[in-house]
């Protein structure tokens, strides 16, 4: 019944993709999106009945219509980073958490996307990560796009930094990252050699574990 | 912090993973949650009514007292409940506020009750939604006038002068309260009544008297006692002019006091005396001396210092003034249109009064006005038409705009109060979103100075301040951030003093041209300044959810704007590259007592990525905080 919802929501908003802006708003902000049985959940997610309910309290509570919009979602996020200026990296996240692109977070990909950052192994968790930078989503993250992300984690510190931010910092940021995980140096890194190289670096595996018990 | 925001924290933190691969250092333990965290219902009971509520829609204001362990001290064991000995009918609102994340104002309650409700559930009034604001503040607005009158009018005879007064001060006070002291009233009313005695003598010098002997003609009293009349308003004009000039002495602010609207009548009340006196004896000049005693009839408006109503009357016309200028330009452009049609229409007669067209202005004006003095009429036939056109059309377009103008009046009246309200909102909700924003950055490095001494396990968490299990998870997740970038937060001031030392610091390092120096040194702040300026100039933000939205808005006009300025100061890459490494090299230096297997590593810009230099990065981090205590 709810996937059934899910599914007509989808279709008229492929089909009115085209109109103003205004409209959009205006059919978003109608859309009442039902998601899936507690028990679908459930089975998909690692988390256990209790939490399910407890996140889809929050969730519902923010956005009663069921779903978020990007510009919801900036402004969520941007809260959390009063120095800066989150909106870019918001952006690109937001990218991650729409898994099947069609421009709104709804409750279940929040909460596919919290599965697997919390209760994924490590495998899945770097694999979202890479999912996070590769922006075009085409399997390869290039040096135009690690830009883009590092320049956005850069944006959200915001002005008053110690040191104080130089211009090429991020570029070198990029340099760095990319000197560690393209291993044949063709100038692109695969999910392939991301995984490896990660799974090589005790730094990075051991902060894995951080944020288990975020939830 | 805005609403449900605690909400989002746990999403915003598990999206911090995001960061892993590409983090500089190595991440921050997390903070231990110690509750736990399965959500339970609360029972509150209010003076017997009994709400139930998550505990979660209780956390999402962890700074009012349900949010906070202050509620703790209402805890009744024996009911397992919270009790509040308070009104059950408005902690309804106040839940509904936790609930929804908007407190209303319920219109039929008494407005200090509820700012008291308010103000023991600690929540701050400025965040009443828009729709119940406006009520809120016209409430309030008209309760504190009550109460201000009141007081007013116990005090108004009793205030003591404040001590250490000057001569000058205490005459400023006489002449605008009259009713301090018993000199001030004498010279109020003496004033008051020579401005009657100057009005009517001006009055009654235009009146014929009876002629003297031996004469046939009516005089205006005004010559025959020519004397009389002339010491009497010498006595008024010297009882004016010395009014004015100790006014001026005991003005705080003389510029100010002559260019009010008072001391301008008063200046043209008396001038016209003067120019008399200084004015030849001259048939054509006293011509137009003549028509300057006419300003002597403004010395009437010399009472609306004594009058409130005439000062209130005065105020009206100037609030009402568009829609007096309005009405006045609709008129002016029916009068020319049927002026203009009259004259056309009775050219053709004999010795017709519409000679021209401004002629035939009077004729409009009367017939509008439905006045119609006969003077000028229209003989043809033509011209009787378009005549009672007019004066029909003139009904209309006098008698409509006047209710519409009085109701116009009040409803401009009150909506000018309102935007400028708003506009005094606006500000307060921007400056306490910065406040706020500045608070959460300033907690950040106050828990960061703490935690900075010592760089132990998370079992000093203990000995910090009480802080809120979201707070402490709101700092750990920026933490990471810092440790992400290898950058770290600072404040406002450190980041100007940090500014200065560098520009300093290329000066005396460099042997380039000064000039490029500070070029490169400006350019370092007011990339940020202007970032900062487009930041501010943009804000229009309310508090509620809905403000959060706005702020962001400005921000991605600030992203838009980031770009060209970046591509500004890509010229000046080079000179600051090698200020960049100077920085490193100073941490290599002080870092040089650890073993030295690692200094290869530090000429580099610290990669706390590279393997197995877990230990070592750690210390780096501790000796960059030594550095940073003390280059500061």
């Amino acid at each position: 019944m709810g996937a059934l919802m899910v599914i007509f929501s989808l279709q008229t908003k492929q089909r009115r993709k085209r109109t103003d802006s205004v409209e959009d708003e205006l059919e978003l902000s109608a859309v009442r999106h039902r998601p899936e049985a507690l028990e679908q959940l459930e089975a998909q997610t690692r988390f256990s009945r209790k939490e399910l309910q407890i996140l889809y309290r929050g969730f519902k509570n923010e956005c009663p219509s069921g779903v978020v919009n990007e510009d919801t979602f900036k402004e969520i996020y941007s809260q959390f980073f009063p120095q800066g200026d989150a909106s870019t990296y918001a952006h690109f996240l937001f990218n991650a958490f729409d898994t099947d692109h069609n421009g709104s977070v709804s409750f279940e990909d929040f909460v596919m996307g919290l599965s697997i950052l919390l209760r994924g192994t490590v495998q899945e968790k770097l694999n979202w990560a890479f999912n996070l930078y590769d922006i075009n989503k085409d399997g390869y993250i290039t040096k135009e796009e690690m830009l883009d992300i590092i320049k956005s984690i850069y944006d959200m510190m915001g002005k008053c930094t110690y040191p104080i931010l130089k211009e090429e910092t991020p570029r070198q940021h990029v340099e760095i990252f990319f000197q560690k995980m393209d291993k044949n140096r063709d100038g692109v890194v695969t999910i392939d050699e991301f995984i490896d190289c990660c799974q090589n670096d005790e730094n990075i595996m051991r902060s894995m574990q951080l944020f288990e018990n975020v939830i | 912090m805005a609403a449900g925001v605690a909400t989002w924290l746990p999403f915003a933190r598990a999206a911090a993973v995001g960061w892993l691969p590409l983090a500089k250092k190595t991440m921050p333990k997390p903070p231990v949650d110690k509750k736990s965290r399965n959500d339970e219902i609360l029972f509150v009971n209010v003076s017997g009514l009994r709400f139930q509520t998550w505990k979660n829609t209780l956390d999402r204001y962890p700074d009012t007292l349900l949010g906070s362990s202050e509620k703790e001290f209402f805890y009744n064991e024996d009911t397992q409940e919270y009790f509040f000995d308070r009104d059950p009918e408005m902690f309804r609102h106040i839940l509904n506020f936790y609930r929804t994340g908007k407190l209303h104002y319920p219109r039929q309650e008494c407005i200090q009750a509820f700012d008291e409700e308010l103000a023991f559930y600690g929540i701050v009034p400025d965040i009443i939604g828009d729709c119940c604001m406006e009520e809120y503040r016209d409430r309030k607005k008209e309760n504190q006038e009550r109460l201000a009158e009141d007081t007013e009018a116990e005090m108004a005879t009793d205030t003591p002068l404040p001590p250490h007064s000057t001569s000058r001060e205490r005459l400023w006070r006489a002449f605008e309260n009259p009713h301090t002291s018993t000199m001030a009233l004498v010279f109020y009313y003496v004033t008051g009544f020579f401005i009657a005695v100057s009005v009517i003598a001006n009055v009654v010098e235009t009146v014929p008297c009876r002629p003297p002997k031996g004469s046939k003609k009516d005089l205006p009293c005004g010559e025959k006692y020519s004397l009389a009349f002339f010491c009497m308003d010498t006595a008024c004009v010297l009882i004016f002019t010395f009014e004015y000039l100790m006014r001026l002495f005991a003005a705080p602010s003389r510029c100010k006091f002559m260019r009010s609207v008072m001391s301008v009548i008063d200046v043209v009340a008396i001038m016209p005396y003067y120019i008399g006196l200084v004015m030849p004896e001259n048939e054509d000049v006293s011509g137009a001396f003549v028509t300057l005693r006419v300003f002597r009839v403004f010395r009437i408006f010399k009472f609306s210092r004594h009058s409130q109503g005439l000062r209130i009357l005065g105020y009206t016309l100037k609030s009402c003034a568009s829609e007096l200028g309005f009405l006045l330009f609709s008129l002016t452009m029916a009068i020319i249109i049927f002026a203009t049609v009259m004259f056309y229409a009775e050219k053709g007669t004999k010795g017709t009064n519409f000679t021209s067209i401004p002629a035939s202005f009077w004729y409009t004006i009367v017939t509008m006005t439905t006045l119609g003095y006969g003077d000028m009429v229209p003989n043809t036939i033509a011209g009787k038409i378009f005549g009672s056109i007019c004066s029909l059309s003139g009904v209309l377009v006098i008698a409509l705009p006047v209710p519409v103008i009085v109701s116009n009046f009040s409803r401009i009246y009150h909506q000018n109060q309102r935007a400028d309200k708003m506009r005094a909102q606006q500000k307060v909700r921007l400056a306490r979103i910065r406040l706020a924003k500045k608070g959460t950055t300033n907690a950040f490095l106050q828990f960061k100075e703490e935690v900075g001494f010592q760089d132990r396990d998370s079992d000093s968490a203990l000995c910090l301040k009480n802080r809120s299990s979201f707070e402490h998870q709101h700092h750990h997740l920026l933490h990471c951030l810092e440790k992400t970038t290898n950058h770290e937060f600072t404040d406002e001031l450190t980041f100007s003093e940090m500014c200065m030392t560098e520009s300093v610091g290329y000066r005396t390092s460099r042997s380039t041209s000064i000039s490029s120096h500070q070029g490169v040194s400006t350019s370092c702040c007011p990339r940020r300044a202007k970032r900062k300026a487009i930041r501010l100039a943009n804000s229009t933000v309310s508090v509620s959810r809905g403000s959060v939205q706005e702020l962001d808005t400005l921000q991605v006009h600030k992203t838009s704007a980031g770009p060209q300025s970046r591509s500004s100061l890509n010229a000046r890459t080079e000179d600051l590259k090698l200020n960049c490494e100077d920085r490193d090299f100073t941490a290599a230096i002080i870092s040089i007592p650890t073993p030295p297997a690692n200094t290869p590593d530090e000429s580099l810009p610290p990669s706390p990525a590279i393997p197995g230099i877990l230990r070592n990065s750690r210390s780096t981090s501790f000796t960059h905080e030594t550095v940073k205590i003390s280059s500061l």
